[in-house]
């Protein structure tokens, strides 16, 4: 018996999730990116950061290849390809390091916030970019705050990239005073479409100081403090959450605002901590939630009665998940997700109905798994998602739900869209 | 370290993958991270191969690097040929498990395999993905076809010769059209093809390599030192004249025939294809010295210098190439036409060439593509690093007289046509006929909406110019069309320079085109 084999076969029961749901947890090979693919998304948000990866060759080919392949003509990420002399020890890393910097900043002096990214092999190596970071600080105050993180794949998986950036971004809020006003932060990176709708969604219900974590602008952070309340965006955010928490914030529990009833249930939380009276709200959210109900309809038939595998991705699973049971009348057969944060997504493995949870992957005994499942459709990675296809499956890249604007009530038809493209496309195909 | 915005190779694990991918038979054990799974996304979604690459990735995690990853790689082997039953293995570490040391060849080696295990040594901190490719395909033929292989049959007048070609991989830039170009060309010179490798091939095939009288060495950066291996240790001579154009064509026809001891006069007599013709038509003699830069890997880069100079009349105004390894058959192409080589893997470095000579039509790879879009310059795709785009559904090969073909509607199409350039000329101040308006054929509004402005890419001609216009010249100036304005702005300020003139008049600027004119 191999050792991945009996880890995977050590895969059972676990007694400690909510309603004691069993979750196969797997340990083998994974077919999943690592946490420096966040910086695809989190460059556009912060829109005067730049990311500078030190990693190697391969991290740079990463970020490319995932970018969708040379998108932008001079994005701002890059990375700090560590080469023989720098492992050798014949260059001081150290002093590499502020050479790229400060070359990085001769051509780029719009930049107020930079991140050193950590990576595999400059946490293998152990080069400390904590102390790069505040040396570079103080070097630069104040037209540029220095901050470090890791996207490392040996640590990150794909979304908790993001989780481990806007963590490390929390000591950089200012402090709340405790006498401070209620206010909310909603946190996770969304399109600035959506935080706009929310934004005045909130305020119609009477909630008028709203902030979002990460800002548009690295100046823009918004104080943290005892009398912040905050709504979590994205199931993926459990270091960011805790991080949120030590500084006296308060995580308001919800579901993740997928769909008509997972986004009403998102903005009640809020309201409930407002003590904003039920009359009201529904008055405020039966215009959107009625779209979003209309726009699902349109969906229903398509997609009803279908089943679904997801193979772990970006942690979003059992909300989307959820959002694909109790709204389109999908059954999920597996939901797979790389990493299960039973505090954050108790409400959503509640509505699931009967699929198997699994945690981690064996990705050969996960594809065994899944062909013998036939699913209508399966949600998986761009590795797997062309070879499944010529096997007669139909799938979804996963990808592209961390990428679209998916959130709240009016992406409700989009984020189901997704689902239903690939099986629309299988029908109305003839060749 | 170096800061690198965009690279135009992979590491070179991507390389073995390359051969791994394009070969049956064989599985590649990679002891690395989770991360560098995304390299399978390469051949699944660019390429839209229907099948995973053939690749087992141990994807250690920071928990294990306590404890033992080297049992993890063991496993991992063990259930990747007991999963797979590969016919040969290769094996080996990604950037991270090279510094972890854990040796994967040794342990492979331990475990005793009934099969082959090829173990790889890819430095990830010195060298590149073509080089990667290379060593792996060299590592898997002088294992599988030692020295002391069978010996080739003697040459004999009864048999037609016969040739291996090597070279072609998985996301090889039109790899698999060459291909079947130069395969039908051998076949009507008399040439049968033993082995075709990596592409399709099996370790069997790799054991039948030596039989062959000769190689045919399509894409050097990968084939080069397995070929030269083979000419070493089994005598088997190299065809190494690359087949792209109608001139190189007919060059590795002559050379083909040469050593296979065969007459090339019959095939030579048949048509090359209709280059040469669309080429001297009178519609093409606005290509004569159209100014043109061009950038890829050195094989593809130096075969198009040959074509635009000597096949579409173009001028060649930089010749460059990112694969350091031939810089040399590069600087030596360049000194052909009289440029300086640009050797180089830093993509601002090749921007800021390309803005500063301002060519009217860029040849390059995906990346000097963007380059050239938002420079407002012509381009055509000429190699790899490979795009979705350069795997068209339709036979698109660069090699052979039908390559000349494609080459031909490729690199001209950008550019605007014989006639149209003379109605512009005819036209340009008519109302509905002006830059404002846009160039049609270029989409709607692309001549009309601002280039982007990044921080970057300053407007070279600006840049480079410490000569004023008058208010005058400035609107002579933009009288002329905008693909030649670039030009001419840049011939009149050279001119303007060499004879201490600060201020460009209207005089000028026709002195100027008076003393270019052609």
């Amino acid at each position: 018996m191999t050792v991945l084999g009996a880890l995977s076969s050590l895969a059972r029961p676990a007694p400690a999730t909510p309603r004691d749901r069993p979750v196969l947890r797997e340990r083998g090979q994974r077919e999943v990116f690592c946490g420096l693919t966040g910086i695809v998304w989190l460059h556009r948000k912060i829109q005067d950061a730049f990311f500078l990866v030190v990693g190697s060759r391969t991290c740079a080919h990463l970020i490319q290849s995932a970018a969708g392949v040379m998108v932008f003509a001079e994005p701002r990420f890059a990375t700090a390809i560590m080469e023989e002399r720098d492992l050798a020890g014949l260059a001081d890393t150290n002093e590499e390091l502020d050479r790229v910097v400060d070359q990085l900043l001769a051509r780029r002096p719009d930049i107020r916030m930079l991140f050193l990214v950590g990576s595999c092999p400059s946490e293998v190596i152990k080069l400390d970019l904590s102390r790069a970071a505040q040396r570079l600080s103080t070097r630069y105050a104040p037209a540029l705050r220095v901050i470090n993180y890791s996207g490392s794949g040996i640590e990150t998986t794909f979304t908790q990239g993001e989780d481990a950036c806007l963590a490390a971004l929390v000591p950089e809020a200012p402090q709340a005073p405790a006498n401070a006003p209620p206010s909310l932060l909603v946190v996770g990176t969304l399109p600035d479409i959506v935080e706009d709708q929310f934004r005045r969604l909130f305020s119609a219900l009477g909630i008028a100081s709203v902030d979002f974590f990460p800002p548009r602008r690295s100046g823009e952070i918004a104080p943290i403090g005892p009398n912040t309340r905050f709504l979590l965006a994205q199931p993926f955010l459990g270091d960011t959450a805790q991080r949120l928490a030590s500084r006296g914030a308060k995580r308001l529990p919800a579901v993740f605002p997928f769909g008509a009833e997972g986004s009403t249930a998102w903005f009640k939380a809020a309201a409930d901590a407002w003590g904003i009276a039920d009359d009201h709200f529904q008055r405020v959210i039966a215009p959107p939630r009625d779209r979003a109900r209309r726009a699902l309809e349109r969906y229903r038939t398509a997609l009803q009665g279908k089943s679904v595998f997801f193979f772990p991705d970006s942690q979003m699973e059992p909300s989307l998940a959820r959002f694909l049971a109790r709204e389109l009348g999908m059954r999920p057969i597996e939901v797979g997700t790389p990493y299960l944060n039973k505090d954050l997504v108790a409400r959503e493995l509640e509505q699931i109905p009967e699929a198997v949870i699994s945690e981690g992957q064996d990705v050969d005994r996960q594809l065994e798994r899944c062909r013998a499942a036939r699913p209508d459709l399966v949600v998986c990675g761009l590795g797997l998602a062309n070879p499944l296809e010529a096997e007669g499956m139909t799938t979804k890249w996963s990808i592209e739900l961390v990428f679209s604007p998916v959130h709240g009530f009016d992406q409700a038809g989009d984020l189901a869209a997704l689902f239903a493209r690939p099986l629309a496309r299988r029908d109305l195909l003839r060749v | 370290m170096k800061l690198t915005v965009w690279t135009y190779e992979g590491p070179p694990h991507v390389g073995a993958m390359r051969v791994a991918t394009a070969m049956q038979g064989v599985h590649y054990v990679l002891h690395a991270p989770q991360g560098d799974t995304y390299a399978d996304l390469l051949f699944t979604m660019i390429e839209r191969r229907d099948h995973r690459p053939p690749v087992t990735y141990t994807t250690f995690q920071a928990r294990d690097l306590g404890g033992d990853t080297a049992e993890l790689f063991k496993t991992a082997v063990r259930d990747a040929y007991e999963r797979f039953k590969p016919e040969a293995m290769i094996v080996g570490a990604s950037c991270t498990a090279e510094l972890i040391q854990d040796d994967p060849g040794g342990l492979a080696r331990a475990i005793a395999l009934p099969i082959p295990v090829i173990p790889l040594d890819l430095p990830s901190y010195q060298k590149k993905e073509n080089w990667g490719a290379a060593e792996t395909f060299y590592q898997m033929v002088r294992t599988l076809a030692p020295g002391d292989a069978q010996p080739r049959p003697a040459p004999d007048a009864t048999r037609r010769p016969r040739c291996n070609i090597l070279g072609p991989t998985a996301l090889g830039f039109r790899h698999r059209d060459d291909l079947v170009e130069i395969t039908r060309l051998l076949q009507r010179l008399g040439v049968d093809v033993a082995v075709t490798a990596p592409l399709g091939a099996s370790p069997a095939d790799l054991r039948r390599l030596p039989q062959a009288d000769f190689n045919v060495v399509l894409y050097p950066e990968i084939a080069g030192t397995a070929a030269a291996w083979l000419e070493r240790t089994h005598g088997q001579p190299s065809v190494r004249t690359i087949p792209i154009g109608v001139g190189a064509t007919r060059d590795f026809i002559r050379e083909v025939a040469e050593i296979a001891g065969i007459d090339p006069a019959p095939v030579l007599a048949e048509s090359a294809g209709r280059l040469p013709w669309w080429s001297r038509s009178v519609d093409s003699n606005y290509l004569t010295n159209k100014r043109v830069f061009i950038f890829g890997d050195a094989t593809h880069a130096i075969a198009a210098a040959r074509v635009a100079a000597e096949e579409l009349g173009f001028e060649v105004v930089g010749l460059g190439a990112y694969n350091r390894e031939f810089a040399r058959e590069v600087r030596a192409a360049a000194a052909k036409y009289g440029v300086e080589a640009l050797i180089t893997d830093d993509y601002l470095e090749v921007e800021r060439v390309i803005a500063e000579l301002q060519p009217e039509l860029v040849l390059g790879t995906q990346m000097e593509r963007h380059i050239a879009k938002r420079l407002r310059i012509s381009c055509a795709v000429i190699s790899a690093p490979a795009h979705v785009q350069d795997f068209p559904a339709r036979y698109s090969p660069q090699m052979g007289f039908e390559g000349a073909n494609v080459l031909f509607d490729t690199w001209v199409h950008p550019l605007v046509m014989g006639l149209e350039e003379h109605l512009l000329a005819m036209f340009r101040d008519d109302f509905e006929f002006n830059d404002a308006a846009g160039a049609s054929h270029l989409g709607a509004g692309a001549a009309s909406a601002s280039p982007p402005a990044p921080a970057a890419a300053p407007d070279a001609a600006a840049v480079a110019s410490v000569i004023a216009w008058s208010d005058e010249a400035q609107a002579e100036l933009a009288k002329i069309p905008f693909f030649v304005r670039g030009k001419a702005r840049r011939n009149t300020e050279q001119f303007a320079a060499s004879r201490g003139i600060a201020l460009v008049h209207l005089e000028t600027l026709y002195d100027a085109r008076s003393h270019f004119a052609r």
